[in-house]
């Protein structure tokens, strides 16, 4: 394998440090998190960033906070592996934890920040379908200012977002969810681990226990168009009715429609189009159905 | 760049480029050839080495991020002269064929063991999934790592 070449690092240790080294290098720099994307291409495509500013030494950008309003606050620097074992997250949010865990292998997570996997924008990304389906906000911090950008118009294509090249990205914030909110994320992807989804599909919605109502639906697909979409006829489908599987098979079908995949050397569109409303249908009874108990039982589970 | 860290619990200081991957530093510079390449971009876990306690891919960790980590790898695991139960069980129940891959399945069973000291079939595989094996059909590692657990549960090994 390529090695990287020789490089120049820069570590601040406070945000205006960091504003200030962006301003005065210029264009050309990239941000350093976890490097797992950073790092491989530089090895494998043979980038070479004028500069590179290393975020870790900043102070308050990392961990999970419950904050006292409800919302909870992932710091940017925040590792996967964090998101996919953080009790908090595991009992309040079990499949945005899933959908971390569905990233690489273990090694892989305790370096992939979930900032550094949003700015890299890449449309198969896992966690970024379960956030949108959580109306999460990403928190952006720029010489101007700080600015808040909900994650559902935060990505403009593969690779590309609304940050400006001297932005940064500080916090990704969930907001209050009701009590009965419950959801699931599925990774389709033709190996069980070590993979990137064919399709992903992130659903939420709040199911009343008495008459089975979904309300406040948001159904998010992953890597079948340029960025992570909601699909909001399959959204509407399910809105304010009380769920069946005929009903969560015509909201999967509508997704497929609003699917705008294309064909690759790891599949067709075609074939992405069909498993969007197979894996639609699925992640919508799937919530219904509670968290699975481990993840043989969860890939056993068939609708 | 000037870094200071601590490999294998011993202080190290040295003058390194930024870019140096953290898998060359050991290999190269250092000498310590425990920990090997496989695919150099994070997929197959030959070169698994824990940084400040959890199980890495050094192959994508550069120098200039190290100043002030603890670093253990392969070379780190035995208890003094005595072979770790996991390198002992690995040995044991034919848990290494070529052995190219052992390095990091030792570190990674390692990092498994310090969270969950009696793994399921289940939680090893998912553990051990970023680190491949070309030889075994993995059947034996799990074994190894099943077997290392009974022991280290027994004496309490750290």
């Amino acid at each position: 394998m390529k090695r990287t070449e020789p490089l120049e690092m820069y570590q601040p240790t406070s945000l205006t440090e960091a504003s200030r080294l962006l301003k005065e290098n210029g264009p050309g720099g990239r941000f350093l998190a976890g490097g797992t994307d950073l790092v491989i291409a530089m090895k494998e495509k043979g980038l070479v960033p004028k500069y590179v500013v290393d975020l870790k030494r900043i102070a308050g950008l990392a961990g999970i906070r419950e904050n006292g309003d409800g919302t909870i606050s992932l710091g940017a620097l925040t590792t996967m592996r964090e998101i996919e074992v953080s009790p908090l997250i595991r009992k309040k949010y079990p499949f945005l934890a899933q959908s971390a865990a569905e990233v690489g292998s273990i090694q892989i997570r305790n370096r992939a920040t979930v900032g550094g996997n949003m700015a890299n924008a890449t449309p198969s990304a896992d966690v970024a379908p379960a956030l949108i389906a959580l109306g999460a906000t990403a928190k952006i911090v720029g010489a101007s200012g700080a600015r808040a950008v909900p994650l559902e118009g935060f990505f403009r294509g593969p690779g590309q977002t609304v940050m400006s090249s001297d932005e940064i990205l500080t916090e990704i914030t969930i907001p209050k969810t009701a009590a009965q909110l419950v959801g699931e994320y599925i990774k389709f992807s033709p190996r069980e681990m070590m993979d990137l989804a064919y399709v992903g599909v992130a659903v939420a919605y709040n199911l009343s226990e008495k008459d089975k109502l979904c309300t406040g639906v948001r159904i998010v697909l992953g890597a079948v168009a340029p960025t992570p979409i909601r699909a909001k006829k399959a959204e509407a489908a399910l809105e304010g009715q009380a769920l069946t599987e005929a009903l969560a098979e015509k909201a999967g079908a509508a997704a497929a429609e609003e699917s705008k995949p294309i064909s690759d050397v790891r599949s067709s569109a075609d074939y992405r189009r069909a498993m969007v409303g197979a894996m639609t249908k699925r992640a919508i009874l799937n919530a219904a159905a509670g968290p699975a108990r481990s993840w043989v039982e969860r890939r056993d589970r068939r609708y | 760049m000037n870094i200071h860290f601590t490999l294998n619990s011993t202080q190290v200081s040295r003058e390194v480029p930024n870019h140096r991957l953290l898998l060359d530093l050991l290999r190269d510079d250092i000498g310590a050839t425990g920990t090997k390449e496989g695919c150099g971009t994070g997929d197959c876990g030959a070169c698994t080495v824990l940084l400040n306690g959890k199980p890495v891919n050094s192959c994508l960790v550069l120098s200039g991020e190290l100043d002030g980590a603890d670093i253990v790898t392969i070379e780190g695991l035995k208890l003094g002269p005595e072979l770790h139960p996991i390198q002992k069980a690995f040995l044991q129940d034919g848990g290494a064929q070529c052995g190219y891959c052992t390095p990091g399945m030792l570190m990674m069973s390692k990092a498994l063991l310090d969270e969950n000291s009696n793994p399921t079939e289940e939680d090893i595989r998912f553990a051990l999934s970023g680190n491949l094996c070309r030889c075994t059909g993995y059947a034996k590692i799990i074994q190894a790592v099943q077997d290392a657990a009974t022991i280290i549960r027994s004496k309490h090994v750290p």
